[in-house]
């Protein structure tokens, strides 16, 4: 009988006009319903956590309410220890089983339903990362939710703003799903710091279902530069390399002169310059960096998608109607085999 | 390995080219009289469907395609059908009435237990909303396997082995059918339509659907609160040496 009555409260409740501010107006609907309060999911790789994931948390912090931290894997505990110290983090739910290293969505799905379940959350925040991507719209579609994907900023609890083709258009979008899934653009929300927090650990339920797929093996790209979504300068590269000998011989001095990470256009990775990982654009890394430096790259609007949300952007391109000098801050109209070595020079000896 | 029955959802979306402009009453994106194609990530899909028939790598018994939208998405299911795909099925949904990921994951659901499909291609993601959700959302409904980003795709005994794109690198796993796999760009390279494949897909089978034959409705459970244009971003000109840009990053605090 009180359930009844709940429901019919809530129902009478989400009736009533939408208040500008959901914040401010006592009849929001899902204070009614329920307190706001977020889980924030946390990558873990090879036992050490994901720092960039912790963008998550940043998203989480702005909703307001409650925050807790999901993390699962093989001794999960250093990792579970370490998210703990984050700032505004209240809880660390962790799940200690081998099962979820690799995070395969077939077992990783279920394992997130039931501690969303059970912590009665309503907002449910991730990356949108390669992890992200792959299980968050698994877990919203068997809880009936429409998620929100690559968030670039929070309105309210309720309302989110996110870009569209390819960048080209900002939509804001109201959800009115009971439990919402989030997926966070990193370069929009930093990573929060690991700090002085000290959040309580707790083993979260483990369904352990079996998962239909099995890890086989992977190949990653290594390297000692700074990494490509996160660093604060990147230098990019395009087809004006020409080979993947040019493109190392002369992006990769530049980029150490610099500190910065390396990124390539779609152009350079389908002609082998680059490897796929290194990526800026819509169907690649989205990054926004302090500094970008595009290098032989002519500025196509699905790699402007990447990297227009840069605070400085410079170019060299030997065509002056190059696209990427309309939005590039400084321009410098040459060829890039003479120019980008005498900067690299330049920039070594100042 | 059982035979593949494959669905293949495509979506008909601006081109890639086209640069899209925000309509004056900032509800979404100026369509009337502008350039569609296939979503690129689809293309994709039906190539791969059509060459894992080719190469025999598994015993193929369908490649059905599938579109939900306005009249016109019949074009891309043409399209696709002149690539090699058998039969098509366009799902009429009024223009302006456009199905939410999830809700498209409800009705190819509903499709792929109408048309036993074990296999389910679709691409990553649609360029124009850029969700990235359809693939997995479907695998959930389904509690099917499921692999995202794909760059390749072998049949091994009864096992699927896919390559994954994922933010370092690569990472491949293994499945049994049935399963979700979404494509990532570096798949393949999809064929033109040559015209005489064009003339046969006039006359390759079409069927035409509602949501209601299926026994989906479209429930949107996102309001589109405005749609606006990105901030302009304005360029600061250029310079003539490279001792001009080094000056300017440093006057602009870049390095």
């Amino acid at each position: 009988m009180f359930s009844a009555a709940r429901t019919t409260a809530v129902r009478s409740a989400r009736n009533l006009p939408q208040a500008t501010s959901v914040f401010a107006s006592p009849y929001s609907p899902s204070a009614l319903h329920r307190l706001l309060s977020t889980l924030a999911v946390l990558e873990q790789r090879d036992g050490q956590l994901n720092h960039g994931s912790l963008s998550a948390v940043t998203a989480a912090r702005k909703l307001g309410g409650s925050v807790h931290a999901f993390v699962a894997g093989a001794n999960i505990n250093a990792v579970a220890n370490e998210a703990a110290k984050v700032d505004g983090v209240e809880k660390i739910i962790a799940v200690d089983n081998a099962a979820y290293d690799k995070g395969l969505p077939e077992n990783y799905a279920p394992l997130l339903l039931e501690n969303i379940k059970k912590g009665g959350y309503t907002h449910v925040v991730v990356g949108h990362t390669a992890f992200g991507k792959s299980l968050f719209p698994r877990v919203a579609a068997m809880l009936d939710s429409q998620q929100i994907s690559d968030i670039t900023a929070i309105e309210n609890e309720n309302t989110f703003v996110r870009p569209i083709y390819a960048g080209n258009a900002i939509a804001t979008v109201e959800s009115t799903d009971d439990i919402k899934f989030i997926t966070v653009r990193g370069t929009a929300f930093a990573a929060a710091e690991i700090g002085g927090g000290s959040a309580a650990v707790e083993a979260g339920v483990d369904p352990k279902v079996e998962s239909t797929s099995d890890w086989v093996s992977e190949d990653l790209a290594k390297s000692d530069r700074p990494d490509l979504a996160t660093a604060p300068k990147v230098v990019s590269g395009g087809r004006g390399l020409k080979s993947k000998e040019e493109f190392d011989r002369v992006m990769l001095p530049l980029a150490d002169s610099l500190g910065a990470a390396v990124g390539a256009s779609r152009a350079a990775v389908d002609s082998g310059y680059a490897d796929n990982s290194l990526q800026v654009g819509q169907t690649g890394k989205v990054v926004a960096p302090q500094l970008y430096m595009a290098v032989g790259i002519s500025g196509a609007i699905q790699h402007l998608a990447g990297m227009k949300d840069s605070k400085v952007i410079a170019a060299i391109n030997k065509d002056a109607d190059a696209p990427i000098f309309q939005v590039a801050d400084v321009g410098l109209v040459g060829d890039l085999f003479d120019k980008v070595p005498e900067l690299t020079e330049k920039l070594k000896s100042s | 390995m059982s035979s593949l029955r494959i669905l293949v959802p495509i979506k008909r979306v601006i081109d890639y080219a086209v640069k899209p402009r925000v309509n004056k009453a900032q509800t979404g994106v100026e369509t009337a009289g502008v350039k569609h194609s296939m979503n690129p990530f689809d293309e994709l899909s039906i190539e791969e469907s059509v060459r894992i028939r080719e190469k025999k790598s598994a015993p193929v018994e369908d490649i059905c395609v599938i579109s939900a939208g306005p009249p016109k998405a019949q074009d891309v299911l043409r399209t696709a059908m002149a690539m090699g795909a058998d039969r098509g099925i366009h799902v009429d949904v009024k223009e302006g009435e456009d199905l939410e990921p999830l809700g498209v994951a409800k009705l190819l659901k509903a499709v792929v237990d109408k048309e036993k499909s074990n296999l389910v291609i679709l691409g990553k993601q649609s360029i124009d909303d850029d969700s990235a959700q359809t693939g997995p959302m479907l695998a959930g409904l389904l509690g099917w396997a499921q692999a995202t980003q794909a760059s390749e795709v072998k049949f091994e005994g009864d096992s699927v082995l896919v390559t994954k794109e994922v933010d370092g690198g690569v990472e491949t796993v293994k499945a049994k059918l049935p399963m979700v796999i979404t494509t990532d760009l570096r798949l393949n390279e999809p064929r033109y339509a040559s015209l005489p494949n064009i003339m046969k897909a006039k006359k390759k089978p079409l069927v035409k659907m509602s949501l209601s034959d299926l026994g989906v409705a479209n429930e949107r459970r996102l309001k589109v609160v405005k749609v606006t244009e990105p901030a302009p971003r304005q360029g600061g000109g250029k310079v003539e040496d490279v001792d001009g840009l080094i000056s300017k990053l440093k006057e602009l605090g870049a390095i």
